[in-house]
């Protein structure tokens, strides 16, 4: 409470980079060791047969030969993924809305979005491919954006109205409307929640896509991708799909994370300092 | 004519169980520093809220600047900070002075103008491009009263405002709040439960007894202006505090006693 503002230590950019290059080292070693132990010791060591886990390098090769056909399958899921990350964010951001500003209609429906929360939304999948079709990327955006919707809507709720009380007393001091006090107080109060939500939703919708793929989809798609090659004996490309998917996943939850940091330069929590 | 005129005013909560304020009648005139002390749920912040509109009365009559409650709050007559400074972390400290001064419609020229001079009058100078959560308490409750005033209200509706600040932060603040009640000439109604804070800021201090909250007693503070450092020295100065303390102990509020004993 009483730390006074004061300039936060800086340094020149050399020193700083210095600085930051040795917080890395220990990730970067493990990072090494793994691969390390990934291409040598589990093969040679431990014997580990191709089909459970080929070689880093025979993946890493494949990786690079079947580019094309990986990363084009990779867009394919990752649309879908976006798409249904778009459509039950939306949703869910508009619902969480309309069921604060009016308490009755929240209280009511509040419960079973909290209990459906915690049912696992990819159990539906195969029903989802029954009501749009098999091959229609519909099943797959429906399926993200369902598992999207619930985190979304449950944190957008939380932050709307854990808005202090005394911030409303003001509102009402400077005689301001309902609308006026949702535009200055409760959306920018409930916004670090809303982005915790976006993040998890990212990862949730890459999940949804994908695993609706496994349950039928276009063979353009990344998760019958790797379910064929499974199939097919073919690993290599299995793991290389999965490659694609965990690095479009990791650019889709870098990219929200990224949005946060500008949207809530302002928060102590994101570090962002003003000057 | 009075700022605040409060008629009769009752309030109860629970659909008449428990009796907040009861028979409550106060006229406030302009330019007074008016204080409301009294034992911790006697209904003080309730009656500053009721003055403010936030609250209703469950039955009495509040008018302010002669129009109803409901009026005044409407047309912005009243300025009101509270025990924490209710700040938005997302705007910084000269957005946070110019909020009610956005929300009211005032073109961009006249905002920076304003919020130069109310950053002066609270003297936080260097730190209009601050956040909230880079400032200290006192500080914090600077911006907040900066806020308040930036829209020239006739009155101030202050709850317990130095409440959550230390003793050091409390006493440098109160000559501050003198020195910018003086400048402004506004009128402040001011929710304590310190007598020591309240004799020293006001010209009248409102005794409030234990809940039902009634008024047990009015004292005027004759203490010469502009009040200084040395008047907490003054012998007058502790007759008065002396005269509040007894009149809180008639009214069965004992409990503030237990906190004067410490200041």
């Amino acid at each position: 409470m009483s730390a006074i503002a004061q300039p936060i230590p800086q340094g020149t950019i050399a020193s700083r980079v210095g600085r930051r290059a040795q917080d890395w080292i220990p990730a970067l070693a493990v990072f090494g060791l793994g691969i390390a132990s990934w291409q040598w010791l589990i093969p040679d060591v431990f014997h580990v047969k191709r089909f459970l886990l080929p070689r880093f390098s025979a993946v890493m090769s494949t990786f690079w030969h079947q580019r094309g056909l990986l990363w084009s399958a990779g867009w394919f899921t990752f649309k879908e993924a976006l798409a249904g990350f778009a459509l039950g964010c939306a949703v869910a951001l508009v619902v969480a809305l309309v069921l604060s500003r009016w308490k009755r209609v929240g209280s009511a429906f509040m419960p079973y979005a909290i209990a459906a929360n915690a049912i696992p939304i990819i159990a539906f999948a195969p029903i989802t491919n029954a009501w749009f079709g098999l091959l229609s990327p519909w099943s797959k955006i429906v399926i993200a954006a369902v598992l999207c919707f619930f985190p979304v809507l449950v944190n957008a709720l939380r932050g709307l109205t854990s808005v202090d009380p005394e911030s409303i007393e003001l509102m009402r001091s400077y005689a301001a409307p309902e609308r006026t006090i949702y535009r200055r107080v409760r959306i920018p109060t409930s916004l670090p929640f809303v982005f915790t939500a976006l993040k998890v939703a990212s990862v949730l919708a890459m999940i949804g896509a994908v695993v609706g793929d496994y349950f039928g989809g276009s063979t353009r798609s990344l998760g019958v991708q790797v379910q064929s090659s499974v199939s097919l004996s073919q690993f290599e490309t299995a793991w290389a799909a999965i490659l694609v998917a965990s690095i479009l996943g990791i650019a889709f939850y870098s990219a929200v994370a990224l949005a946060e940091r500008l949207v809530l330069g302002w928060h102590p929590a994101t570090g962002g300092a003003s000057e | 004519m009075s700022v605040v005129s409060i008629r009769n005013l009752s309030k109860s909560f629970g659909g008449g169980r428990v009796t907040a304020l009861q028979g409550i009648n106060l006229e406030v005139e302009r330019g007074e520093f008016v204080s409301l002390i009294g034992p911790s749920g006697c209904g003080k912040s309730t009656l500053l809220r009721i003055v403010g509109d936030i609250i209703e009365p469950t039955s009495g009559e509040v008018t302010v600047n002669g129009k109803t409650a409901r009026r005044a709050r409407l047309d912005r007559d009243y300025g009101i900070v509270f025990q924490s400074p209710v700040l938005y972390e997302w705007r910084t400290v000269a957005k946070n002075i110019s909020l009610p001064l956005e929300m009211f419609g005032w073109d961009r020229g006249r905002r920076a103008r304003r919020v130069e001079e109310m950053v002066r009058l609270v003297e936080l100078e260097t730190f209009e491009g601050h956040h909230p959560w880079q400032l200290s308490g006192g500080m914090q409750q600077r911006v907040s009263i900066a806020r308040a005033l930036s829209f020239e209200p006739a009155l101030l509706l202050m709850d317990e405002p130095f409440g959550a600040l230390d003793e050091m932060t409390r006493e440098r603040l109160n000559l501050e709040l003198l020195r910018i009640w003086a400048e402004i000439g506004s009128t402040i109604l001011f929710v304590t439960h310190s007598i020591s804070e309240a004799v020293f800021l006001s010209t009248r201090v409102v005794v409030l007894s234990a809940r039902p909250g009634r008024i047990a007693g009015i004292v005027s503070v004759d203490l010469p202006q502009p009040r200084t450092a040395a008047t907490r020295e003054d012998p007058r100065f502790f007759e008065l505090v002396t005269e509040v303390r007894e009149r809180l102990h008639a009214a069965g509020a004992d409990e503030v006693l237990e906190e004067a004993a410490f200041e």
